[in-house]
């Protein structure tokens, strides 16, 4: 168990650093000069400004070297400063954070639960009428792309109702959960609704799947001859089963999860570190780039050894090695 | 008893010729009951003569797809017109036509998502066949690879490589094969392992066949079912990919009509313009919907325990 979690995160720890490698390789060939971009009208008056700038950002050294100092300063907790703004990246990732985290914790409670639910729902009622919705609902949930999908209910649940006197969803903005709990989730229900629908899809049709075919095993029936109640013969001992392959789709998607924010957020005006993350790539902001894509490795790395470990919570027959 | 005159006898239909049917025939028969599929595949179908019909269909509308026509297309306050005699599907905030556009888009979204599916599925079985077949030392350096492919902020990137290198039709064909084989080659990796350890795999070798040999005759050609489904759900996938780049700004370049940056235009209108949202985002949720069930149903009619 000990080896198996020191294996995982040395190997994860190798994954962030490459990906830290390709940032920093693809943001740094890339040709355009920072100071210049700093200065803007004043570069042009004054060649000299723009080297002693671009030597105070280091960026006048061999690209190793400048990868050598970031690495650095990153084991310090110290991202450098944002290009654009002046401000401390660390700033402004903690500002951008309780945004994203709020959007996402959400939208995966409503996908996690909603989608194993309808998909229980359906498995254990194969070929009805209500089996027959979810898997319509699911195929339509995945071809239905999140920024259509939220301009739509936008468009019906804010300015349809608001044209009809009733403004009971706001169009965009962000309110703190510590501020007041009860406009922050009014803000947040649109946009959950719309990161959580084209992934819960995934869900209740993978649910579905496996429940079916966990339910047709040996050790159901042996669940059932000794009298268990339905329930409990199909949530303890069949969705137990069952769900390993959801959990692994859970850390996948905890990866691609930062490609639905980035869309939500921009449809919803939500500044959170999707937004701040494209404004800083319109902006040749490196460093803003840099911390935001290192960040959504870490947490995909994070993501896949907690789901190794529930492997072996939910299925006593895995063991760690 | 009279003797049974053979000759008076209607003469007995020849018996039907016993036919083999090995199983692509099989799922064929069976994709072509399925409804569903024949619908889908009908509807790609159209949706694939328009897009080759493109350049015809705006000469008889009577508009480019960059026209703007002031007199018809646009209101007194600068806004987009609702559909009528004049533009059939209504007209954008500059006044153009919205149906030209939209026929237009349809060239983009299948050029891209079809190319980019064909692109990753490639890479992907390469990839997949060798981490498979070429033993520990070669999978776990591709496998590796492929953690690391999978475990990229892929949209993040995408955009980021379209501004440093300039958003271009080919290059988010490129950008989406890339973040695209990665999760081809596991499934194909997963394929290929199981397949090796078949008896024929094992006689082959033993008959002194090379791993090239191997790969190619015996493994890829058990492939092929898992392909084709793969590809035609991966299609979805890049149109869906293809029209959130554009719609973000970083696909294709106005005033290149594609259905993401129309889209994108229409979300500052859609307070008083609704078809301006309606008519791209119907096209794109349709075409992505039929290639998402003529998936299924091939996977249903090649695999039909599944």
């Amino acid at each position: 168990m000990a080896r198996f979690l020191i294996r995982r995160v040395l190997t994860g720890l190798l994954v962030v650093w490459l990906i830290s490698v390709i940032v920093f390789g693809l943001f740094f060939v890339a040709p355009h000069n920072v100071a210049q971009l700093l200065l803007g009208k004043f570069a042009a008056q004054n060649q000299q400004l723009v080297q002693s700038v671009t030597h105070q950002l280091g960026l006048d050294q061999p690209i190793p070297v400048q990868y050598a100092h970031f690495l650095w300063r990153l084991l310090h907790g110290d991202l450098g400063y944002s290009y654009y703004s002046h401000q401390p990246v660390t700033t402004l990732i903690a500002q951008a954070f309780p945004v994203t985290a709020s959007l996402a914790l959400g939208a995966a409670v409503i996908w996690l639960v909603l989608g194993v639910f309808i998909g229980v729902l359906s498995a254990t009622r194969p070929r009805s009428l209500l089996d027959r919705g979810a898997t319509l609902f699911a195929l339509a949930g995945l071809s239905v792309p999140t920024f259509v999908l939220g301009l739509l209910l936008l468009f019906v649940f804010f300015y349809q109702l608001h044209v009809a006197g009733v403004d009971l969803f706001p169009g965009s903005g962000y309110v703190p959960l510590t501020t007041n709990p009860g406009q922050w989730a009014m803000h947040l229900v649109l946009p959950w609704i719309t990161l959580a629908v084209a992934t819960m899809a995934v869900y209740v049709r993978l649910t579905r799947g496996q429940l079916v075919e966990v339910l047709g095993e040996d050790f159901i029936r042996t669940a059932r001859a000794k009298g268990l109640r339905e329930g409990r013969v199909v949530y303890r001992h069949g969705l137990r089963a069952a769900l390993i392959p959801v959990v692994t789709q859970f850390g996948i998607d905890v990866g691609t999860l930062l490609g639905g924010v980035i869309v939500t957020e921009q449809v919803f005006g939500l500044n959170g570190l999707g937004r701040m993350s494209v404004q800083a790539v319109t902006n040749s902001d490196e460093p803003v780039i840099i911390a935001v894509v290192l960040l959504a490795a870490v947490f995909v790395v994070v993501a896949n050894i907690v789901v190794d470990l529930l492997y072996a919570v939910l299925d006593p027959r895995i063991r760690l090695s | 008893m009279a003797a049974i005159d053979l000759g008076s006898l209607p003469a007995l239909p020849a018996p039907p010729a016993i036919e083999g049917r090995g199983p692509w025939q099989l799922a064929w028969a069976r994709l072509r009951r399925d409804r569903v599929a024949v619908t889908c595949a009908i509807f790609i179908a159209v949706l694939l003569l328009v897009a080759l019909l493109a350049k015809p269909i705006s000469v008889l509308a009577g508009y480019s797809p960059t026209d703007q026509d002031r007199v018809n297309g646009i209101s007194p306050d600068g806004l987009p017109m609702p559909p009528s005699v004049h533009h059939w599907l209504g007209t954008d905030n500059l006044g153009r036509d919205l149906l030209v556009r939209i026929v237009y888009g349809s060239q983009v979204s299948l050029a891209v998502g079809v190319g980019a599916a064909v692109v990753a599925v490639l890479i992907g079985v390469i990839v997949g066949m060798c981490a498979g077949y070429l033993g520990p030392a070669v999978d776990s350096i591709l496998a590796r690879l492929m953690d690391v492919v999978l475990s990229f902020p892929f949209l993040l990137f995408a955009i980021a490589l379209a501004t440093v290198a300039g958003p271009s039709e080919l290059l988010e064909i490129a950008v989406i094969a890339f973040f695209s084989w990665a999760a081809v080659g596991r499934i194909v990796r997963g394929q290929t392992l199981a397949i090796r350890e078949k008896e024929y795999v094992e006689a082959a070798r033993s008959l002194g066949a090379g791993p090239l040999r191997i790969m190619l005759v015996d493994v890829l050609p058990n492939l092929v079912a898992p392909v084709i489904v793969y590809t035609t759900l991966l299609i979805p996938v890049s149109i869906v990919f293809e029209s959130t780049l554009s719609y973000l700004g970083v696909g294709i370049i106005p005033p290149t009509p594609s259905w993401g940056n129309m889209i994108s235009d229409a979300q500052s209108y859609y307070q008083v313009a609704w078809w301006f949202l309606l008519f791209p985002g119907l096209a794109l949720i349709l075409t992505t919907l039929a290639f998402n069930l003529l998936g299924d149903s091939v996977r249903d009619a090649l695999d039909p325990r599944g």
